[in-house]
């Protein structure tokens, strides 16, 4: 079985878990929305938005509920007991892998689809002004953000304070991530855009991406294997 | 590892007070920050001597060795309590039977 | 006692001796011309962000070798290695402000070199908390953060370079005038040495660490 068509069988399970329960996509998202209700209480007085704003409010709530849902996506493994189960299957163990963060990546792409208008609103962001720059800064931050949290959610099944220590561990890793994602989603939202550095960001992103799915990937392999 | 904790706090006590104290010689240190000034003619000539350099550099080689003072100093306690706790299991597991 | 255990004590009399009498031989070099007095703190600030950067690498290493061979020697390393970073990661960080507050009239600028710097710090201290409190099987855990932390360590590197910052480049070091370049052998010889024995130590330390915890879970047994 080749390394896709067994990420994709994982995926579809994850899938169809979520698409039963939708528990992940209600309280990730639930939680992505407050979160901004209450940025937008801090940054937007008397209607008025801080220069800015929009672009680290959507980053921060990207990352808060990707924290969320990692926890969640693995919790649910753990307590069916079912990640060894996983591991022991027959497809490669980089399958395992691939299969949950593209779990992970759609469950973050509908909530960010339902997020993105929300900071319009209440930010007045211009997200009309570069659409599709938009949606590869975002698509390329989430993948940057998903991959090394995937690797460490799953590492973190078996230790007793995985709570506390998937932050610790995933913040400090992917701040260039979000740095860059900020970075480039302010200048096309900034009231005199430059799309030229807003595409730089991008790219560099899609080097961070590029860099973090090789690594989990290997450090993955050889760290599940017992 | 484990033990980080005493050695690690002295450091980060340490650390903080001297970060504290910069911060509060900061406060106190630039004056006249209220407004701008054109140079004169003096005060292009004395650079930027306004702000003396020498407590910046004092304070810089002070953190330096400070801090791997006291790291190496933690590290050879930690080594010789640990080597001395090595040293009595080993004494009584010979003891016993 | 083995040889190697005397090694580490004679390296850091050298060292310091050396850095006692760093400021005499840092005195032998002239004034910079923009910067003035201010600028010798470049003699210990450079040494230490070059040796950070090293270090982290070596974490890296030790780090993968060990999530490949799993031999506890290459984790004992990479440990060491990461709390030298962090170590050292204390020194630039604070040192660097300094420097800033005189120079650039600022204590912190968000400029890349300085943001990457503080990042890889905190990948560290991560690194650290992991080990500290991620209980059994934190040691790999902890070498993928270390992995990570590595790759990120270039970036340190050439930040200043790829974007045009207020801090100078990585350029300074090979074009420096003769009479600056000597304190800068000098300050950096005393701090290699200083690390090598540091390393040693600290591996010392937790391959008697874990001989007691084998030793107390053999006990238990009995």
């Amino acid at each position: 079985m080749s390394l896709l068509s067994g990420a994709w069988i994982i995926a579809r399970k994850d899938f169809l878990v979520e698409v039963r329960s939708r528990e992940m996509i209600y309280t990730t998202l639930f939680f992505a929305v407050s979160c901004v209700l209450v940025f937008a209480f801090a940054f937007v007085p008397e209607g008025k938005p801080i220069p800015n704003a929009a672009a680290g409010v959507l980053w921060v709530a990207i990352a808060f509920s990707g924290t969320l849902a990692l926890g969640r996506a693995f919790e649910r493994e753990r307590q069916g007991e079912t990640l060894r189960a996983l591991i022991l299957a027959p497809i490669e163990r980089a399958s395992v892998y691939l299969g949950k963060l593209i779990a992970l990546l759609a469950l973050m792409a509908v909530m960010e689809v339902l997020l993105v208008p929300v900071i319009g609103l209440l930010f007045h962001a211009p997200l009309a002004r570069a659409p599709w720059l938009l949606a590869g800064l975002l698509i390329t931050g989430t993948i940057g953000f998903a991959s090394v949290g995937t690797l460490f959610a799953a590492m973190l099944v078996r230790a007793q304070s995985r709570d506390v220590l998937l932050p610790v561990v995933l913040y400090p890793l992917t701040i260039p991530v979000i740095i860059l994602g900020v970075q480039g989603t302010g200048l096309i939202f900034a009231a005199e855009p430059n799309l030229a550095l807003a595409g730089n960001a991008l790219s560099m992103l899609l080097f961070f991406d590029a860099v973090f799915v090789i690594l989990a990937l290997w450090t993955f392999a050889h760290v599940m294997r017992d | 590892m484990r033990k980080l904790t005493s050695a690690m706090r002295g450091v980060a006590g340490i650390v903080l007070t001297t970060m504290m104290s910069v911060a509060l010689a900061a406060q106190t240190a630039p004056p006249g920050q209220d407004g701008f000034k054109a140079a004169t003619a003096e005060d292009l000539a004395a650079g930027q001597e306004h702000l003396p350099a020498t407590p910046f550099v004092f304070w810089a080689y002070g953190i330096v060795w400070l801090v791997l003072a006291i790291y190496v100093l933690s590290l050879w306690r930690r080594i010789a309590k640990t080597e001395r706790e090595v040293a009595a299991l080993r004494a009584k597991l010979e003891v016993r039977p | 006692m083995t040889a190697g255990n005397r090694l580490a004590p004679a390296l850091l009399i050298v060292a310091a001796g050396m850095f006692l009498a760093a400021p005499f031989v840092i005195d032998t070099a002239p004034y910079e011309s923009t910067m003035g007095l201010v600028q010798r703190i470049f003699y210990f600030h450079v040494p230490n962000a070059v040796l950070m950067i090293l270090t982290s690498t070596l974490c890296g290493v030790a780090s993968a070798i060990y999530i490949v061979g799993r031999r506890p020697v290459a984790d004992y390393v990479a440990l060491s290695a990461a709390e030298l970073t962090v170590v050292l990661g204390v020194i630039v960080l604070l040192t660097g402000p300094l420097w800033a507050r005189k120079s650039w009239g600022v204590w912190w600028a968000w400029e890349p070199r300085l943001t990457s710097t503080l990042i890889m710090w905190l990948v560290f201290s991560s690194y650290l908390l992991l080990r500290r409190f991620g209980g059994a099987g934190s040691e790999l855990l902890a070498a993928a953060v270390g992995i990570f932390g590595a790759v990120l360590s270039p970036f340190v590197y050439w930040s200043v370079n790829m974007w045009r910052t207020l801090h100078p480049t990585t350029s300074v070091l090979p074009t420096l005038p003769g009479p600056m370049a000597g304190p800068v052998i000098w300050c950096s010889v005393a701090f290699v040495l200083l690390y090598v024995a540091v390393i040693l130590l600290r591996v010392r330390l937790e391959s008697a660490r874990t001989t007691l915890e084998r030793a107390w879970l053999l006990l238990e047994e009995d």
